[in-house]
């Protein structure tokens, strides 16, 4: 077939960046929404090769793959874009759902030492490094959309963003960077 | 120093006479001083006439020298937009190039017109309006609505748009202080140097409170201004701190949530457009210092209002801060020690102290010996009971307690103190319940809900010491409370100033008589004759008291009126003030600007515009979009010369004799995994899904316990323990939560997960004859054959080598197809498609046209074809109810006796007697047209269209027991006339079914 | 803006994550299709609306995405303490004219009492 789709993530390329923070769209990613009971979480994180945290709003980057802790019972799988996480997790037995959303959000980079400064413009949480170090992740608010924010660094935040939310998340950063003085 | 400056004492004050500014008010530009208010600059251009009052349009002046001011307010004008009304005068700070006009006055200020309501006066007290304009009713809306409207508020709204930037910003710190004074500096520094994260904040533009004016303070070896600016340079270079000056803490909250704002940009002259005017700071702390200080009261007595005549604290702080003296001959009306110290820095200063009058019999301390060392008259025992004077006053009029003879003392100025009240403003907004200390005749805080303490003159402290030793301890308290105890913090301060004593209510015969008017106050113009009036047209409480006569009510919300109203009301009515009760202050503390609150969520920002993966195609294909909740949804498209009316009947016609394409990206889609999965669609929808096999679709309803339809939608079986749900587009997050809400608390045995993958596919309808020809072009692993792939089957594969969910399925009647493709390649894949589609002849239809094909066969639209009140029997959908099932969300509802009644509202199809009429959605409808009105109403038209493939106008409707009444006339009664329309079956193409199969 | 405590993230968050879902320790009857009239109106229609302590149901639907239980004031709209879904209703009884607790007794083993917060 001559005609072969190739991914368009929504605002591909867009960055903005003034002063103390910067917001720039990530490059797609793979992405997996994982649901099991406690039981099942060693079976998963051996097929995964990732040991799926179980502290509220903790994470575990292993490589270029991050498992955050979402629910009790729920993990957000990210990766490199074509990343097989359903693959791994084919032949476990353990009772689990797994489920593709390497579509369903876009990610956000949000970067600088005004970086939390810019999410607290819309989002309520306690961003000090004492309350949200790195590695901690957390689902939330920003403005008037949900986000699952990821610290990866003290100045360094992902935020995955249901896809056609992103462009608001996009324009909401930036009007906080922006309103930086 | 610039000679029109006339009142600018060279030497005195802070502000550095080598930095000028130009500034304007009422059009006459003069001089100020970088750093001055434009009541410090006004008063040093000797102007004290700043605004009329609002009732009465009384020359007024300024009273105060902070936020308390109730009568200098002006309308600041930057440029066209940028003009704000009520701006008070001692909170504006000027900057090169200020402008601002005084407001309520016409033709000037000097010549007010309006000055007529204060000879008519005594026709127009407290509760006048609600009294004398209560009849006839039609005069309110048409006559006295408009001209009171007319004559009423102050100053003039922007019309344009708000050009400035807001912002908002969450915070969360250890100890939030609130004020800084010497009580918040140092409970700052204390918490701070124990290692709290701190935030203090600050109204004014420069630290320091009280220190600005309480020329005697010294703190740790310092003067107290001096060591404020200092500390606070201290504190700001604190990683653990964070200082804001010009920041109101305007609201408190639950749980310590503070509401701060911050204005950035309304001193400068000039600012980079990026710059928000102003931000709101959410603070969340772990404990709150309340140092919010005390609000010195004015003396309630006749003529109290004349230009000229103020606050002793302003006076002092005009001449200590600002360097400018308020008059040349002042007089002095006190009922304590610290108007005294504004007398003495006066005269020190070479200003003429005309007479101290004290209302105390006996007044004794250093601070009188002083005055009177410094060769300053003290009258004690006695009472200021007038002044003279139009625009400015020109001499008090003083007679002694006991009666007997007055004597006319001329003045410029008159300075007046009846006392402190302590700020209990944010301690009352925590939900505190203030006490009353009878022997200082003041409202303390009580005890703290909240994680908070009072400290300094807020707290009731009549000394720096004391200030400072209550701030100290607190900070260093909390600070440890949150773990903190790096270093403690010393300090010794002290003044030979007290802040005690004072008097409250209407002295000397000032609540007398018919024409007296001395004002409580000031912003609302209530007098305190205006209050016993309101005690004597019965009102006992305070609040019934305060909203008779609007006492406390104004903008200022009575900061130096509320314990002089309250000690009038309790005179009055023989009672101790507590039992007469104090109003709760709320939130505001001050005046808020809209554009604070509203913050980042303007234009873009106000609402997220949610768009679908092929938003582009329709862009450029020229849709008109329709907003669908947060969506913007492609409604039809237009071709050259094409209204709406002639594009959809296109659309709609081309569907049906060769195919169309539309973007159902938005419909919620749920994958529900687990073994148990089935099971539990099973009770979540009416229908049963147990026996559903993998490779099949089945239309959905689901309920809600009531029995009456929720949403409905299309559900797949991909696997034994796998689904993929549809629902409506805004049925989306509600199917969500009410699906989690039974699994997780009615069945979390269930071994199910959901998830949403509303956003993971984008989601192609291709309906219509030519439908399977374009797809055919373009699948792979997958025969999409008739015999291979029949109606309401799920099939897997790829197109354009990407993921494909193929369902076989039809909103339209037609033979057709929804193709899911994972977002990403949403747009590819459409565009694919459309070449090929419209190669054969076939177009791209909107949301319009949707809803006129399946309003063709009669496919309901939950929301808009039921209400809520509509069970599945109701729609004509009683087949989709598994009559097998023991138990299903709604079951039991919908078995009520009314649910069950005969003659229900049933959806039935209308036709117009006249095929050209079309209903309109939402119209009553009627058995017979020739009713008495209200006639009775047998249902409402829920959808209605012109089909172009009917050649006619259809309908859908709502009527009692329509499902016997087929083939009956009914009628429509509407403005211009009744239509008549025929009840028939919702169905009015293709009434056999057999297109879909095609 | 309230704090919560969410018993499955172990902290407290923002209200703006959560929603409150009506009261709370009432279960759906296993037989339910065979209920009477007046058993349905009781399951359906019928909820308290008492001073004082109310149990409710809230999810935090903007984190873990869990429903859990609280025990609140009506008083003072003070969220008592909160508890995962499931565990039974607990008792509590609000000692007359005392000021409701400020900080969740059940999960974080601390209380305020009226006084310490001065």
């Amino acid at each position: 077939m001559a005609e072969t789709a190739s991914r368009l993530p929504v605002i591909a390329g867009a960055r903005y960046a003034k002063g103390r923070a910067s917001v720039s769209v990530a490059p797609p990613a793979a992405r997996l929404s994982l649901r099991a009971p406690s039981e099942s979480v060693a079976a998963l994180s051996k097929a995964l090769g990732v040991a799926l945290p179980e502290k509220p709003k903790t994470s575990i980057t292993k490589g270029d793959v991050h498992a955050l802790w979402l629910g009790p019972d729920e993990w957000l799988l990210i990766g490199p874009d074509g990343h097989d996480f359903a693959g791994a997790l084919a032949k476990v037995a353990a009772f689990h759902s797994a489920v593709d959303i390497s579509h369903r959000n876009a990610a956000l980079m949000v970067e600088g030492a005004g970086a939390a400064d810019a999410l607290n413009a819309g989002c309520p949480q306690d961003l000090n490094l004492s309350a949200f170090p790195a590695g901690a992740c957390s689902r939330t608010l920003m403005g008037k959309t949900e986000i699952v924010l990821l610290r990866l660094a003290e100045h360094a935040f992902r935020v995955e963003v249901w896809r056609s939310f992103a462009p608001y998340a996009f324009d909401f950063l930036e009007d906080a960077i922006k309103r930086d003085w | 120093m610039s000679a029109a400056q006339k009142n600018r004492i060279a030497g005195k004050g802070r502000l550095n006479a080598a930095k000028p500014l130009r500034f304007s008010f009422d059009g006459k530009v003069m001089q100020g001083l970088e750093g001055d208010t434009l009541a410090s600059a006004l008063i040093a251009n000797d102007i004290h006439l700043v605004g009329r009052s609002f009732k009465y349009h009384r020359p007024r002046g300024i009273l105060a020298a902070g936020v308390e001011e109730p009568n200098a307010l002006v309308q600041v004008k930057r440029d066209g937009a940028r003009t704000e009304p009520n701006v008070r005068a001692t909170v504006a700070e000027i900057y090169d190039g200020f402008a601002a006009d005084s407001q309520n006055r016409w033709p000037s200020l000097e010549y007010d017109i309006g000055a007529v309501n204060d000879l008519a006066s005594p026709f127009i007290p407290a509760g006048f309006y609600y009294k004398t304009f209560m009849w006839p009713a039609k005069a309110w809306a048409k006559l006295y609505e408009p001209n009171i409207r007319r004559a009423a508020g102050l100053g003039k709204a922007p019309i344009e748009a708000d050009p400035d930037a807001y912002a908002n910003r969450f915070a969360h710190c250890d100890v939030l202080v609130i004020g800084a004074g010497a009580a918040g500096l140092a409970a700052a520094l204390a918490a701070a140097e124990a290692g709290a994260s701190v935030m203090i904040c600050d109204e004014q533009a420069g630290v320091g409170g009280a220190l600005k004016f309480e020329t005697s303070a010294m703190i740790d070896g310092q003067g107290g201004h001096d060591w404020a600016v200092a500390t606070a340079a201290k504190l700001a270079a604190m990683d653990n701190v964070r200082l804001l000056t010009r920041t109101t803490a305007f609201a408190y909250q639950a749980q310590n949530m503070v509401c701060l704002v911050e204005r950035i940009t309304e001193h400068l002259a000039t600012f980079n457009a990026d710059t928000p005017r102003e931000r709101v700071w959410q603070v969340r702390a772990k404990r709150v210092i309340i140092a919010a200080g005390a609000i010195e009261r004015h003396m309630v007595f006749a003529e109290n209002d004349r230009p000229g005549i103020m606050l002793a604290s302003a006076a002092r702080t005009f001449l200590n801060h600002y360097g400018v003296a308020v008059g040349r001959n002042v007089g002095v009306f006190t009922a304590n020690d610290s108007a005294y110290h504004a007398a003495i820095d006066l005269k020190k200063a070479g200003v003429n102290v005309a007479a101290i009058v004290d209302w105390r019999d006996a007044p004794a301390g250093p601070a009188i010996e002083d005055a009177r060392a410094l060769g300053i008259e003290v009258i004690p025992g006695a009472g200021v009971i007038s002044t003279g004077g139009r625009l400015r006053v020109s001499s008090m009029l003083v007679q002694a307690k006991a009666g007997g003879v007055s004597r006319l003392i001329p003045v410029d100025a008159l300075l007046m103190s009846a006392g402190w009240t302590p700020s209990v403003h944010m301690y009352s907004q925590s939900r505190g319940r203030v006490v009353w200390d009878k022997e200082t005749g003041r409202f303390l805080p009580g005890a703290y809900p909240q994680d908070a303490i009072s400290v300094g003159a807020c707290n009731g402290a009549i000394s720096l010491s004391e200030t400072i030793d209550q701030a100290l301890a607190a900070g260093e308290r909390f600070a440890n409370e949150a773990g903190r105890m790096a270093k403690r913090t010393a300090l010794k301060g002290g003044s030979a100033e007290s802040f005690e004593g004072g008097v409250s209510g209407a002295l000397l015969g000032a609540d007398q008589g018919e024409t007296v008017k001395a004002f409580v106050d000031f912003q609302n113009d209530v007098t305190a004759k205006d209050i016993k009036l309101a005690v004597r047209e019965g009102m006992q409480s305070i609040e019934h008291v305060k909203r008779f006569t609007t006492n406390g009510m104004a903008s200022d919300q009575g900061k130096t009126s509320n314990i002089h109203g309250l000690a009038i009301a309790a005179k009055a009515l023989d009672r101790e003030v507590p039992q007469v009760g104090l109003t709760t202050f709320r939130m505001p503390y001050t005046p808020v600007t809209f554009g604070a609150l509203v913050g980042h969520a303007r234009g873009k920002l106000f609402d997220p515009a949610r768009h679908t993966p092929i938003h582009a195609a329709h862009v450029a294909l020229g849709a008109d979009f329709e907003d669908v909740g947060l969506w913007k949804r492609a409604w039809y498209y237009p071709r050259a010369g094409e209204d709406m009316h002639a594009a959809v009947n296109r659309e709609v016609k081309t569907v049906r004799e060769v195919g169309g394409m539309f973007d159902a990206s938005t419909l919620g889609k749920i994958e529900v995994v687990g073994p148990d999965a089935a099971e539990f669609l099973d009770r979540m929808y009416t229908n049963p899904f147990k026996k559903l096999e993998p490779g099949r679709l089945r239309y959905g309803i689901m309920c809600r316990e009531d029995g009456f339809i929720y949403d409905d939608g299309v559900v797949a079986r991909i696997a034994e323990d796998r689904f993929h749900v549809t629902t409506t587009t805004g049925g989306a997050p509600r199917v969500m939560t009410m699906m989690e809400d039974y699994l997780q608390t009615e069945w979390p045995h269930l071994k199910v997960y959901l998830t949403s993958i509303s956003e993971q596919w984008a989601v192609i309808a291709l309906q219509g004859p030519k439908a399977r020809e374009v797809l055919a072009q373009l699948v792979e692993g997958v025969d999409i054959s008739a015999g291979a792939l029949p109606h309401m089957s799920y099939r897997e594969g790829r197109i354009l080598g990407v993921p494909m969910r193929l369902f076989k399925m039809s909103f339209t009647g037609e033979a057709g197809f929804e193709i899911n493709v994972p977002s990403d390649h949403g747009l590819a894949v459409w565009e694919a498609l459309y070449a090929r589609l419209t190669a054969l002849g076939g177009c791209a239809y909107g949301t319009e046209a949707m809803h006129v094909l399946r309003a063709e066969k009669g496919y309901i639209i939950v929301g808009q074809d039921t209400d809520g009140t509509v069970t599945p029997d109701d729609a004509g959908l009683g087949w989709a109810v598994g009559k097998k099932k023991a138990d299903f969300v709604g079951i039991r509802g919908m078995k009520r006796a009314d649910l069950m009644r005969p003659g229900r509202k049933q959806l039935v199809g209308l036709l117009t007697k006249d095929p050209k009429v079309v209903l309109e959605e939402g119209a009553q409808i009627v058995e017979t047209p020739n009713q008495p009105v209200p006639m009775t109403m047998i249902g409402h038209v829920t959808s209605s269209y012109w089909s172009e493939n009917c050649g006619r106008s259809i309908a859908m409707a709502l009527i009692a027991g329509g499902n016997d009444k087929m083939g009956k006339t009914i009628f429509v009664p509407m403005p211009d006339g009744v239509i008549e329309a025929e009840i028939v079956k919702p169905v009015f193409v293709d009434a056999e079914g057999g297109r879909v199969h095609g | 803006m309230l704090l919560i405590h969410c018993p499955y993230c172990g902290e407290e968050r923002p209200e703006v994550e959560f929603r409150q879902s009506g009261e709370a320790h009432i279960a759906r009857p296993q037989n339910m299709a065979d209920i009477t009239d007046e058993e349905f109106e009781a399951f359906f229609f019928l909820r308290d609306n008492p001073k004082g302590v109310t149990f409710e149901r809230w999810r935090h639907v903007h984190g873990c995405a869990r429903f859990f239980n609280a025990a609140r004031d009506t008083v003072t709209d003070k969220i008592l303490m909160t508890y995962k879904a499931g565990l039974p209703k607990p008792d509590i009884t609000l000692p007359e004219k005392t000021l409701a607790l400020t900080v969740d007794p059940g999960v974080s083993g601390r209380s305020l009492l009226p006084g310490d917060a001065k």
